[in-house]
């Protein structure tokens, strides 16, 4: 997995200094290694050494934020590549969780193509719901997709999850009691190592998607939508079919991170997904930043390590609706591209303020 | 060769373009005008932003207003915008092969060659791997040029390619525009304020004002053209 990220490479536009050829790309190219490396580096930390590192609880956490990161991902590319603004993510989580119950109660699909078959279903979901909303844009996309949500919660609510009953929505009351909508693991993920750790995978591979995509014909047409629609079209880019397909893309691995959510711990209820989280996720999404891929990673660390670290605190979780709130305003107002892109520079200007003064003149 | 019939565009009570009929023959062309007289609005019609009233368009021989908006690319139809729109989050590489991956020349093969081709014809000297977003006006707008001239262009809108550069780069645009008709056999429709411009690249001009055509013909002659003059200046007083 490589971190695509144009936007750090970004040099003040207005004092742009004069640079030989081979110094500017140099310049571009050896940090893209640099990165690459330490991605590998710590992906392989992540992967192999944290489930040695801290208890089962934090394992769980841990697991969550890698699912979340899904999500937060495919939020960061409709938002920062293509600049599509949805709210129903949280939402097209519980429709992913949904199917991928349905098809594990239902049907005897092994684990790997169960996950594809519900990526691909909330995939086409996501279209038949971003289809009549694509003609919007800005506000009124946001709008739709909270309102579509907000109508998924409700319709979940009257169906509930599958828990293995007859029928097409494969809900049983009576067994509501005794077994809880939870896919059944295979014996190789049964523990919750093994767990954490095809979750991480699974999570890279769903990076390496997106980032596979943005360095594509459908990542260059998904900047020239972002900047000017007009000018997209001049240059022959079917602006509604590339909207569409950021958008299956986006519910896809939502999807994906929906089935992963029904196979851990506990299995899915209807009142985890209300529609607001949605707004939350966004939030979280704008402070990590949507230019990087980084971006997710750190907002997923937000939504789902944050609230636990303040309850281990015995603080309310709560706080963080303000917490967020302060911080999205703090992040737009100065650092648009994100934590994931301001914190690196400011460590970088603060290593150079240190070394001056340690080594003066 | 673009034949344009008849052609009305009205925005409710405002009729921008007024029953424009006129042919641009090969070359490059000019079309002219004061400030709102349609120049912008004729672009868009052939781009398919704005649907006309009536009228037609045939651009080598093809009804262009029968295309939908974004195969008008593939067919061969290129534009710049008035203010210029390189697009700032890709590389200047990048920018130029997002054109030609739309374009009737596209395939891996030959996209390498085809855009580092059209950065050398618009003698663009900056590494193609540098992202716009770091990039001066001048070479945004030669950016924006090369993904008009990349993957085999039949028509080539310019909408005020001079605008805000100095007199030197204006020039060296003036020899890039007259190129193209020239190496790539493309139709140039050039809109410029800049008469030196317009006067340097382009055998034939023709003249909007208030949504009507009031003159074509040879640049000279219609510089020197009466009711041109009245239409810029307003008044019957001469140059």
């Amino acid at each position: 997995m490589s971190v695509a990220d144009e936007h750090s490479t970004e040099v003040s536009v207005g004092g742009r200094p004069a640079r030989t050829a081979r110094a500017a790309l140099a310049g571009i190219e050896r940090p893209v290694a640099v990165r690459a490396g330490l991605v590998a580096v710590l992906f392989l930390v992540v992967l192999i050494g944290l489930p040695g590192l801290v208890s089962t609880f934090w394992l769980q956490i841990a697991t969550n934020v890698a699912i979340y990161s899904i999500v937060t991902l495919s939020l960061a590319v409709l938002v920062g590549r293509v600049g599509m603004v949805s709210l129903g993510q949280i939402a097209l989580l519980a429709v992913g969780g949904w199917v991928a119950l349905r098809l594990g109660f239902g049907t005897g699909l092994p684990f790997p193509l169960l996950l594809l078959a519900t990526g691909l279903i909330t995939g086409a979901i996501g279209v038949l719901i971003g289809l009549p909303a694509l003609r919007l844009s800005g506000l009124y996309l946001a709008l739709i997709t909270l309102m579509a949500a907000a109508a998924i919660t409700v319709v979940l609510q009257v169906t509930n999850f599958p828990n293995g009953g007859s029928g097409l929505l494969g809900y049983s009351g009576a067994r509501a009691g005794t077994v809880s909508s939870a896919l059944h693991r295979p014996d190789l993920l049964a523990s919750t190592s093994a767990f954490f750790r095809t979750v991480v995978i699974v999570a890279a591979l769903m990076f390496a998607l997106a980032a596979v995509h943005v360095r594509s014909r459908a990542g260059r047409a998904w900047a020239a939508i972002r900047q000017s629609q007009p000018s997209a079209i001049a240059a022959g880019v079917n602006v509604t079919l590339y909207k569409m397909w950021a958008f299956a893309l986006a519910s896809f691995m939502t999807g994906v991170a929906g089935g992963l959510l029904a196979t851990s711990t506990g299995g899915l209820s209807t009142y985890a997904f209300p529609a607001q989280d949605s707004i939350t996720v966004l939030a979280v999404v704008l402070m990590g930043g949507v230019y990087s891929f980084w971006g997710p990673v750190v907002a997923a660390v937000l939504l789902k390590l944050l609230p636990e670290i303040l309850k281990n605190w015995g603080l309310p979780p709560d706080l963080l609706t303000i917490l967020f709130g302060l911080g999205v305003l703090q992040v737009m107002l100065t650092a648009p591209a994100g934590l994931a892109v301001q914190v690196p520079k400011d460590l970088a200007n603060l290593a150079r303020l240190v070394r001056r003064r340690v080594a003066p003149g | 060769m673009i034949e344009v019939s008849a052609l009305t565009v009205r925005f409710g009570g405002v009729t921008p373009l007024d029953g424009m009929t006129v042919t641009f023959p090969a070359g490059t062309c000019g079309l002219i005008g004061p400030n709102g007289a349609g120049k912008t609005t004729f672009f868009n019609v052939l781009s398919g932003f704005v649907a006309p009233a009536a009228g037609a368009v045939r651009a080598f021989g093809e009804d262009l207003l029968a295309m939908a908006h974004y195969r008008r690319a593939r067919w061969g139809l290129r534009r710049t915008f008035q203010t210029e729109q390189a697009i700032e989050a890709l590389s200047v590489f990048d920018n130029v092969a997002l054109v030609h991956e739309h374009s009737a020349a596209r395939g891996r093969s030959t996209r390498r060659r085809d855009v580092l081709g059209a950065l050398e014809f618009v003698g663009l000297e900056v590494p193609p791997r540098e992202p716009v977003a770091t990039l001066g006006g001048k070479e945004r707008r030669l950016v924006e040029v090369a993904r008009a001239v990349v993957g085999a262009p039949r028509v080539v809108l310019l909408d005020e390619p001079a605008a805000g550069l100095p007199d030197e780069e204006t020039q060296h645009l003036a020899r890039v525009i007259k190129r193209i008709p020239e190496e790539l056999g493309a139709l140039v429709i050039l809109v410029d304020h800049d008469m030196s411009l317009v006067s340097a690249c382009c055998e034939v001009t023709a003249v909007l004002d208030f949504g009507k055509l009031i003159a074509s013909g040879p640049t000279a002659d219609v510089l020197r053209n009466e009711h041109v003059i009245r239409a810029y200046l307003g008044t019957e007083e001469r140059l």
